[in-house]
Parts: C-alpha cells; sequence; structure tokens
C-alpha cells in the first residue's frame, strides 16, 4: 500500500531529517509510528502526501512514485489519502458541515450526495449534533474529530494522521484512539504519529520508531 | 449542464457570493476602475462624433476655379478643353454664374441677401477634381491655372476637410493610446485586489490544496472574480459615459448652432458598449491571471 524505499530527506542547510528509511504498510494495517518530537514523523507523513520530495530513494503509495509525481497528478494522489495534520487546521469562518464538506466539494461531488456522506462522516466520529456549530466553539478534542471527519469523508484508502493526540487531555486523546481503532476495525489503513504510544499498545499495533531521523530496529 | 462545467459554475457562484459578501469595497474597485477607464472611453465617443461630422463632407480635394467676368461663351468653352485634356485633372464640372447663384439663394441665411442685389456678382466657374492625392500635383495644378489669363482666382477647397480627418485621427489614436495607459491601470487594480483576497485566503487555500484541490480549483474564483470585477467597471464607465454625454450634449448643440451646424451628440452604440464592458472584463481577468500566477504557488500547502 505505501512503501518507502532508502527513503532520505535533506533540508537546505544540511539538516537530515530522515535518512535511508525503508519501511511498508500492507492493505488493512494499523502502524503507529513512534518518536519524540524532532525525530522525522512529520516529515515522512509529508512525504506521502507530497508535501515534500525525497532527496534519495523513493515513496510509493498505490503503485505510484510520489517523488515523480507531476504537478497535477498530486492532487489526485491526496485525494486518496485521509489526511489529518498536526494541526488540525479547520476553516474557522465555516460551520462543522462546512469543514467537512471541503473534500468533497474540492472534488466536484454532487452536492446532494456530498451532504448525506457529511452526515454519516460526522455520525462516525459523534458530532452528528453539531454539524452548525462553529469549530471555535468547540472543544480541542472535538476539533480534532471534524479533522478526522473531514478526513473520512471522501472514504479513503489509507487514513494518515500525525499527531492526532497533540494537545488534548488524556481522555479526549483516548477517545480519539478509540476512533482510530474503530476505523481500523472496519478495514481501513490507518498511519499515524504519536509520542505517546501507550496509547496504541492495548490495540496490538504494529509499531516503528524514528530516532533522529532513522528507524530504530 | 454538462458535467464539465460544474467546476466552472461553482467557482464563478463562489465568485460572486466573494463580491456579494463585500458590495462597498467591490463598489469602490469597480468604481476606481469605471473612472479610469472613463476618460479615454468619453475621448474616443466626442472624437467619433467629430469623425461623423466629418465623415459627410467629401474627404476628396477638389479645387475651385473661378473666372474672369470678361471671359465669354467661346472662352470658357476653350478653357473647358484645355482642362479636359490636361492629364492632372481627373473630374471637371462647370458652375456657371446663374446656378451658383441659386445655389446660393437655395440656403436659408443669403436668400434674402441675393433677392436685394441688383445684378449677379458671382462668377462662373469650374470645380474639378485632381488625380491622386498627391499634394505636389494640386500645388503645379493650382500655379499653371493661376497663370491662365482667364482665371481670376484659384482656391484648394478640401484642404480643411483634410486638416478635420487628420485631427480626429491623431484624436483617435490618442483615445486609444489612453486606453492602453488606463487599461493598465485597471490590471494593476487586479492585481492588487487578487493579491490582497490570496493574502486573507491563505489558509483557505492551503487546506483546500492539502485535500487535493487542484490548482485550476482554486484558480478559478480568482479568476471570474477579476472578470466581474473588470465587467462591472465597464458597466460603470458606460454608465459615466452615457451620463457625461448627456450632460454636455446640449452645450455642444448651443455651440454648433452658433456655426450653423446641427450636430446630434451620441453615446456609444451597441457594439462599442459591449466592446468596452468586454474589454474591461478581458482586462480584469488578465490583472487576476496575473496575480495568481505571482502569489499562488506550491509553497501554500504547509
Amino acid at each position: 500500500m505505501i512503501r518507502f524505499e532508502n527513503v532520505s530527506k535533506l533540508y537546505p542547510g544540511g539538516h537530515e531529517a530522515l535518512s535511508d528509511i525503508s519501511f511498508e504498510i500492507r492493505h488493512g494495517e494499523l502502524l503507529v509510528l513512534a518518536g519524540h518530537s524532532g525525530a522525522g514523523k512529520s516529515t515522512l507523513i509529508k512525504l506521502i502526501a507530497a508535501l515534500e520530495k525525497p532527496t534519495a530513494g523513493k515513496v510509493w503509495v498505490s503503485g505510484q512514485d510520489v517523488g515523480a509525481l507531476r504537478q497535477n497528478q498530486i492532487p489526485y494522489l491526496r485525494r486518496s489519502l485521509g489526511l489529518v495534520m498536526q494541526e488540525h487546521r479547520l476553516l474557522n469562518d465555516r460551520t462543522v458541515f462546512d469543514n467537512v464538506m471541503l473534500p468533497l466539494l474540492v472534488t466536484g461531488y454532487p452536492p446532494r450526495d456530498a451532504a448525506r456522506r457529511v452526515r454519516v462522516a460526522l455520525e462516525k466520529v459523534g458530532l452528528s449534533e453539531y454539524e452548525n456549530s462553529m469549530p471555535l466553539t468547540l472543544s480541542g478534542g472535538e476539533q480534532q474529530r471534524v479533522a478526522i471527519a473531514r478526513a473520512i469523508v471522501n472514504k479513503p484508502s489509507v487514513l494518515i494522521a500525525d499527531e492526532p493526540t497533540a494537545h488534548l487531555d488524556p481522555a479526549y486523546a483516548r477517545e480519539i484512539a478509540a476512533l482510530f481503532r474503530s476505523f481500523h476495525a472496519a478495514g481501513v489503513t490507518i498511519l499515524l504519529s504519536t509520542h505517546d504510544e501507550t496509547l496504541f499498545s492495548p490495540y496490538g499495533a504494529r509499531r516503528i520508531e524514528l530516532a533522529k531521523g532513522r528507524l530504530q530496529a | 449542464m454538462s458535467a464539465a462545467f460544474v467546476p466552472h459554475r461553482m467557482a464563478f457562484v463562489r465568485a460572486l457570493r466573494r463580491l456579494l459578501g463585500k458590495p462597498l469595497g467591490t463598489f469602490l474597485s469597480a468604481l476606481v476602475v469605471g473612472i479610469a477607464l472613463t476618460l479615454p472611453a468619453l475621448g474616443y465617443m466626442l472624437i467619433d462624433n467629430l469623425g461623423s461630422l466629418a465623415n459627410g463632407m467629401t474627404g476628396k480635394p477638389e479645387i475651385s476655379v473661378f473666372l474672369n467676368r470678361n471671359v465669354d461663351q467661346a472662352g470658357i468653352s476653350a478653357f473647358e478643353n484645355r482642362l479636359r485634356t490636361d492629364k492632372r485633372v481627373s473630374a471637371l464640372r462647370f458652375v456657371s454664374r446663374d446656378a451658383a447663384l441659386k445655389e446660393l439663394a437655395a440656403r436659408g441665411a443669403f436668400a434674402d441677401v441675393t433677392g436685394a442685389l441688383p445684378e449677379n456678382p458671382l462668377p462662373d466657374a469650374f470645380v474639378l477634381e485632381p488625380v491622386g492625392s498627391d499634394p505636389a500635383v494640386f500645388e503645379s495644378l493650382r500655379v499653371s491655372l493661376t497663370a491662365m489669363p482667364e482665371v481670376m482666382h484659384v482656391q484648394l477647397d478640401s484642404v480643411w476637410v483634410e486638416r478635420l480627418h487628420a485631427v480626429v485621427e491623431l484624436g483617435q489614436r490618442t483615445a486609444l493610446m489612453l486606453a492602453g495607459l488606463l487599461g493598465t491601470v485597471l490590471i494593476i487594480v487586479t492585481f492588487n485586489t487578487i493579491r490582497l483576497q490570496i493574502l486573507t485566503q491563505r489558509h483557505e487555500i492551503s487546506v483546500s490544496l492539502l485535500m487535493g484541490a487542484t490548482r485550476g480549483f482554486v484558480r478559478r474564483p480568482f479568476l471570474y472574480f477579476g472578470f466581474l470585477q473588470g465587467m462591472l467597471g465597464g458597466i460603470l464607465a458606460w454608465g459615466l459615459v452615457e451620463i457625461l454625454i448627456l450632460v454636455i450634449a446640449p452645450h455642444v448643440q448651443t455651440l454648433a448652432r452658433t456655426y450653423n451646424i446641427v450636430v446630434d451628440l451620441h453615446g456609444p452604440n451597441v457594439w462599442q458598449s459591449v466592446s468596452l464592458i468586454l474589454f474591461a472584463s478581458i482586462l480584469g481577468w488578465v490583472g487576476a491571471a496575473l496575480s495568481v500566477r505571482r502569489h499562488l504557488h506550491d509553497g501554500m500547502v504547509d
């Protein structure tokens, strides 16, 4: 599904964020990417979404070489991924409903089906009654759930989340972790990074660990 | 509606919503565009009016040759034969003194004067058109005609018409150059409006790109916005030109009457109006396209 082949990422200025990374996520797998902040987790995720290009090696997503994609192919790659970035990046001037609608709007989805899908996604994250709320009136955990609803509304083949439980109270963090667990149980491939892997250890997830840009054995 | 147009319709609606969402800002930007375009458009219209006035007169140069009063019928025929064999003359018309008097009497203002005259004071005359349009030929013709004994006076009639045409042409060129310069103003205004919009919507743009929006999807509403803003400016300019012409028309007519000319000052016709509005719309689009190209880059994603 997603495969890294000897991937390195060297930022201008000489900082090596990733060094010779190789691993694979198979279909239906839940993979936890562990490591301290600054270990390169965010960079790794950015490489998958073509937000950055590797300086060496190859990143494969569903058989496509991400680094070799043309500018006009990148949007279609991103549509096949459900992305939850570190800052949840909601649009604060739109309702929860419109925020979750955004990926469908962007892909030109027929409006009536889109509304139905948005409601399904909101129901899955338990926010059905908040569809007309503005994001800033919600708690941090609820905002994160809106971001997750937005990531799954497209029914992506793989869900990728960068520190989805960061900045959350332990109770909220456990809720979010359980949510990912339920998606995994429903057959979604998931890659998520966290500095607090105890959250996911009860779910028997496979884990890989990054330290200073290198995979730990 | 075909599926291919759906994103365009959506982009159009979004652009329209942005325009209507800030009515005052929209109006002010459109007003800047409108006023910038009014100047060349009004200038062009006035020149156009002057041009149609000039077109009513033949641009072909004519030479009037007035004969001495003592030349008799035989002398006139001999003179006419000489002119007919002259290769520099392409057409020739004889105006007898009686015919000239009648024509003069027919012009209202002189009717009473001609009636009061004891005898016809006018000379016989030939009106001839020279070959080609080379001023040197006219001049040589004028010199040789003046030298003939039968000739009292030679007059090149058309010089002022030519001058008028030249002035009209100069005016049109000036108006077009002005339109070019102020069109640049329009592009700059749109460029800046779009730049500010991109800055304020930075976050939305970056999230959209992250969610898999194509660059076209992000770009389109801005282009439509520029187009619509230009169009509004064009419509305002058109309205201003119509109003200004309406305001100055009576004054122009008063002035024209003192020259005994009837002037019907007209505003832009349908074709000119559509061109003006289309011109403004296209420039708005161009301004937006330049701005989007400059300010919408891939670094916006994260």
